[in-house]
């Protein structure tokens, strides 16, 4: 099991690296398909089939929008001079890269092995969660019922990015 | 151990592309791409081998579940994500629209 998610996850690394260094926006824009189409095979193998579907439908919105703000453009990215300030943003990169290889070496070891997990927090909400609840699916029971205040929380942000969009989009610029 | 540090590599890649690359859509995806791996990464922690996708039933009560309540967790953030990606990609398509490029390097030298 853990060595088909990394190879599936090393797949979504190769479809980020050419997303990252492709020329035409469009394939970039697709390969960034791979990695979220990736992550909805990965969702279905790790058990988690509420989050595959929310996901795929995600990433095709995402997708959508995408493409429809590429193909509006001239589509190609420009390499026309050396930048500058490329040398201080890969030596940048390098030093984040080292910082936060540090810290992951010093939490990965703390974390449980995988798929040995213990059930610390979620014991509660699995004991007699349908009787509590009334809903067979556990998660739907968290989102709604143990964390409804949250899940009213996301509602406000929604309802904020959507308005910020709008608003976005139907202002004039000053020319 | 090794999922995990794939993961790690995938946040990675999307940083690198974040830092380093000066095209406003690359720098969207850079960011999408190190959404993914943090999902990628509560899904890995949730998980427990044997165990059985989070639904319960009744006709057979003792079963291992895997971890619901990280999975909780990320279905608010992915649709979370796909606001912010919608409110990036507007103001993206405001600035493209003003300045008829994604290079962010030019659109400084226009400025004043």
């Amino acid at each position: 099991m853990e060595i088909a998610i990394a190879i599936i996850t090393g797949l979504m690394i190769i479809g980020a690296l050419y997303a990252i260094h492709a020329k035409d926006l469009l394939s970039a824009v697709i390969a960034c398909g791979i990695v979220g189409y990736g992550l909805v095979i990965c969702f279905l193998l790790l058990k988690a089939p509420d989050l595959a579907i929310v996901q795929i439908v995600v990433e095709t919105i995402t997708l959508i929008i995408m493409v429809a703000v590429v193909l509006d453009s001239s589509r190609e990215e420009k390499f026309s001079k050396p930048d500058p300030q490329g040398y201080v943003s890969m030596t940048l990169s390098a030093l984040i890269l080292g910082v936060m290889l540090y810290f992951f070496i010093i939490s990965v070891s703390s974390l449980d092995e995988f798929g040995k997990s213990t059930l610390r927090m979620a014991g509660p909400y699995i004991e007699g969660a349908t009787e509590k609840t009334g809903s067979a699916n556990l998660v739907t029971g968290v989102v709604f019922d143990f964390r409804g205040y949250d899940t009213l929380g996301e509602a406000t942000v929604l309802v904020t990015a959507v308005l910020g969009v709008l608003t976005i989009l139907r202002i004039k610029g000053k020319k | 151990m090794i999922a995990y540090w794939m993961c790690f590599i995938l946040f990675l890649v999307g940083l690198y592309g974040a830092i380093t690359r000066r095209n406003l859509i690359k720098i969207a995806i850079s960011l999408s791409i190190m959404e993914f791996s943090t999902f990628l990464f509560f899904a890995l922690i949730g998980y427990i081998d044997g165990g059985v996708a989070p639904i319960v039933d009744p006709a057979d009560p003792v079963k291992i579940y895997v971890d619901p309540l990280p999975q909780a967790l990320v279905l608010t953030a992915i649709v979370i994500g796909l606001a912010t990606t919608a409110m990036l990609m507007a103001v993206i398509i405001r600035i493209y629209r003003k300045y008829g490029t994604f290079d962010i390097r030019e659109i400084k030298n226009l400025r004043g």
